[in-house]
C-alpha cells in the first residue's frame, strides 16, 4: 500500500503557511484517493504550534526534526532534517508546498532517497489507482499531464491551486533523530532582507496585481518623458489599493540602462517569460506591450483588465477580459482621485 | 581570494521565447514541433550565471561552461555566447528538451563534471540558473551538487560578494520581494542563479574568437549520452485553449475609465 507524506517546516511564528496548508489539501486528497495511509513531517525551529495547527488533519503519525539548528532555512540542516523525515516515514509519495525553502531542498532530498521528484505541480490527482499530476513547462507555456512509477516521489505544489487545509487538533509528534555532522554548519544564516512596509510593493497575498510596462517611461503627447509623474500616480496606486506590483521586462530593464526609472522597481517585480508568474484573483496592466510569450507573466491571474493607447495591444487582445483604450496617466490620476475620497 | 575559484556553470539552449511553441507527440515521449529548426539561445538565468561567474574569475580562477544539448544547435548558440565570456566548454550531445528528466540530466552533468582534467573540487563553485526556461523545475542543480558531495546550495541567487578570508555572502530570493542572506565558508558550493546585479556584456568578437578554438574541439569532441528509460510518462501536453473575449472599451473620458476599473477592483 502507498504511503504518503506531508512535508513542512514551521513559520517564523509558530505556525504553517498558507502554501504549506494547500500542500497538506494536496496530500491529503491524494492519499484518501489512493487509500494509502497519510504522515506528516514538520521541521523548524519549534513545530509544535505547526503540528497543532493541522491536528485535525487525519494523519495517523506526526513526525518532528526540530530543535534551533533547523531554525533557519539552510540547505545542509533542512536537507538532513527532511532526509531523516522522508526515511522514517517510509513513504513512497512525499507531498510539500512549492515555497523558496523547500525548493531549495528537496531535489537534493530525492537524490540522497534514490528517489525522483517533480516541483511545480498545479494538478495532483488519482487515476487508474494511481498518482498523476499536472504542471507547465516552458515558463506556462504548455500543461502537461503525467505519472510516475519510481519511488519514493517528491512533489512540490504551486500555491493557489489547493483549497488551505483547516483543522487544527491536539498532537504530540514523534522527534526524529538528525545526524548532523560539522559539514552542514559551514554556512550561516545572517537573516533575512525584507523591504520595510511602505517600500513593500510584492505583496503575494493581493487581491490585486498591478503590471507595469515600458510605456510608462516613453515620451508622451507632450513629446516629453515623465518617469517621475509616473512613479508617484503608480506608488499612490499600490498605497491605496495594497495591490502587488509586476512589471514588463522592458521597464525593469531600463533601471539598468541609465536611464531615468521608477526607483522601486528591481528584476523582482519582473513577471513573463524569464519572471514571475504569481497567482492573484485579479490583475490590471497599463502601458505594456508584448505577444504571448512575455505575456505569460499573467498566466495565472483569474480577471484581468488592460489600460492601453493602443487598440492592438498584444499584451490585452484575446488574453484580457477588457482593454481600455485610454491614456493610462490620466487613468490612473482619476483613479487615486476617487480611491482618496472613498 | 576569488582568484582560487573554479566555476563549472552548468546550462544550456532554450528555445528563443520569441518562437511560438507547440507540443507534438514522438516515439520517445512528448517534444516541440520542428524543434530542431527553432532559433535557440542560451537558457537566460544561465546566462545570467556565466556573466556573475566571469566577473568572479576575472581576477583570476577559471570558468567552463558545461553544456548537455543537440550538438549542432549548441554550435549555432555559441557562436553568440563565446563573444560575452571568457570559458572553457564541456559538451554532452544530449537532449536539451522540457520534457527530460531533471534526475537524469543531472546525472550526465555530474559525470562530466567529475570528468574534467585539472578541476579542483574543493575550489569548485558550481552555477546554474535556479531554473531552466524548458522544463522550469529548479531542480537539477542541486542534483548535481549532492552527486557530487557538496552540501552548501543557493538557490534564487542574485548576489555574492567574496570576503578577504574566502567566504562569501550570499543572497537568495525569498518570498515577498526579500532576501535570505547567507555566509558560507568558503568552496564547494552550489549556486542557482537568478538575475543577479550584472548587464549583459556586449559581444567581443575577438574574444569569440578566443573562446571558438577551445569550442570547436570540444564540440567535436562530445559524446552522445544514452537516453536513460525512466518511470516519468505522460498522458498529454497541450496549449492552453482558453483565448478571451477582450472587450474594447474607447472613446470614454479617463473619469469614467476610472470609475468603471475603481468597481471592478472592489467587486
Ligand atoms: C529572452 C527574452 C526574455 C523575455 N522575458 C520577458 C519577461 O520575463 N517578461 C516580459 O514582460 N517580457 C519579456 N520579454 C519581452 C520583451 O522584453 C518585451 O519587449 C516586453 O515584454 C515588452 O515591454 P513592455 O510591455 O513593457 O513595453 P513596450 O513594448 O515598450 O510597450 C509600451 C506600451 O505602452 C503603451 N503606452 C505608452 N504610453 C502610454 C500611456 N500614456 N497610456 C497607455 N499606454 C501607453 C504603448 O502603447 C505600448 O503598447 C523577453 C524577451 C526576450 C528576448
Amino acid at each position: 500500500m502507498e504511503k504518503v507524506l506531508f512535508l513542512a517546516h514551521n513559520e517564523e511564528g509558530g505556525g504553517l503557511s498558507r502554501a504549506c496548508l494547500e500542500a497538506l489539501s494536496a496530500a491529503r486528497d491524494l492519499a484518501q484517493g489512493l487509500g494509502a495511509e497519510l504522515a506528516v513531517g514538520l521541521f523548524g525551529g519549534e513545530v509544535s504550534g505547526a503540528a497543532e495547527a493541522i491536528g485535525g488533519c487525519g494523519a495517523a503519525c506526526f513526525l518532528a526534526a526540530a530543535g534551533p539548528v533547523f531554525a533557519s532555512s539552510r540547505y545542509a540542516s533542512d536537507a538532513a532534517a527532511c532526509e531523516a523525515l522522508c526515511r522514517a516515514s517510509g513513504a513512497g509519495l512525499v507531498v510539500a508546498a512549492a515555497d523558496s525553502r523547500l525548493s531549495r531542498v528537496l531535489p537534493g532530498v530525492a537524490q540522497r532517497l534514490g528517489g525522483r521528484i517533480d516541483t511545480h505541480l498545479t494538478g495532483l490527482w488519482v487515476k487508474d489507482g494511481s498518482p498523476a499530476a499536472a504542471r507547465w513547462f516552458y515558463r506556462q507555456r504548455m500543461v502537461a499531464e503525467f505519472t510516475r512509477s519510481e519511488r519514493p516521489w517528491l512533489m512540490s505544489v504551486e500555491s493557489g491551486c489547493f483549497e488551505a487545509f483547516d483543522g487544527p487538533g491536539a498532537v504530540e509528534p514523534e522527534p526524529v533523530a538528525v545526524d548532523l555532522s560539522e559539514a552542514c554548519k559551514r554556512t550561516e544564516v545572517l537573516g533575512l532582507e525584507t523591504p520595510s512596509a511602505d517600500e513593500q510593493t510584492i505583496r503575494p497575498d493581493a487581491e490585486l496585481l498591478f503590471v507595469a510596462g515600458a510605456g510608462w517611461t516613453k515620451k508622451q503627447a507632450d513629446g516629453r518623458t515623465h518617469v517621475k509623474e509616473a512613479e508617484g500616480l503608480i506608488l499612490d496606486f499600490l498605497n491605496r489599493t495594497k495591490a502587488s506590483l509586476g512589471s514588463s521586462k522592458s521597464l525593469v530593464d531600463i533601471s539598468g540602462e541609465g536611464h531615468e526609472v521608477i526607483s522601486y522597481l528591481t528584476h523582482l517585480h519582473q513577471v513573463g517569460q524569464t519572471g514571475a508568474t504569481p497567482r492573484h484573483p485579479k490583475g490590471l496592466a497599463a502601458c505594456c506591450h508584448g505577444e504571448e510569450p512575455h505575456v505569460v507573466g499573467w498566466r495565472f491571474i483569474g480577471e484581468r483588465r488592460a489600460i492601453n493607447l493602443d487598440a492592438g495591444c498584444g499584451w490585452a487582445q484575446g488574453k484580457a477580459d477588457v482593454l481600455y483604450v485610454a491614456d493610462a496617466f490620466e487613468v490612473l490620476a482619476r483613479l487615486n482621485e476617487l480611491l482618496a475620497r472613498a | 581570494m576569488s582568484a582560487g575559484f573554479h566555476i563549472v556553470v552548468c546550462g544550456s539552449l532554450v528555445p528563443d521565447p520569441l518562437q511560438t511553441l507547440e507540443p507534438i507527440r514522438g516515439p520517445q515521449g512528448p517534444g516541440l514541433k520542428n524543434e530542431m529548426m527553432l532559433p535557440a539561445i542560451l537558457d537566460p538565468w544561465a546566462g545570467h550565471a556565466l556573466f556573475e561567474a566571469a566577473n568572479l574569475a576575472a581576477s583570476g580562477g577559471k570558468v567552463w561552461l558545461l553544456s548537455m544539448g543537440p550538438k549542432a544547435k549548441l554550435q549555432q548558440v555559441m557562436m553568440s555566447v563565446a563573444q560575452k565570456a571568457p570559458f572553457e566548454l564541456v559538451v554532452l550531445d544530449g537532449p536539451a528538451g522540457g520534457f527530460t528528466d531533471a534526475h537524469f540530466t543531472a546525472r550526465a552533468l555530474a559525470e562530466a563534471i567529475e570528468g574534467i582534467a585539472g578541476l579542483d573540487r574543493s575550489r569548485l563553485l558550481l552555477f546554474g540558473g535556479w531554473q531552466s526556461a524548458s522544463r522550469g523545475a529548479g531542480s537539477t542543480l542541486q542534483m548535481v551538487g549532492e552527486r557530487l558531495g557538496v552540501l552548501d546550495q543557493f538557490q534564487g541567487v542574485d548576489e555574492i560578494r567574496v570576503q578577504d578570508d574566502g567566504a562569501f555572502v550570499v543572497k537568495e530570493r525569498v518570498e515577498g520581494g526579500g532576501y535570505l542572506v547567507s555566509r558560507c565558508a568558503g568552496p564547494p558550493a552550489v549556486l542557482g542563479w537568478a538575475t543577479g546585479n550584472l548587464p549583459e556584456p556586449p559581444n567581443n568578437p575577438q574574444l569569440g574568437m578566443a573562446n571558438m578554438r577551445l569550442i570547436m574541439p570540444a564540440l567535436q569532441r562530445a559524446e552522445p549520452v544514452p537516453a536513460e528509460p525512466g518511470g516519468l510518462s505522460f498522458a498529454s501536453v497541450e496549449l492552453p485553449k482558453a483565448r478571451r473575449e477582450t472587450r474594447l472599451v474607447k472613446d470614454l473620458p479617463p473619469a469614467e475609465v476610472a470609475a468603471d476599473i475603481l468597481a471592478w477592483i472592489k467587486s
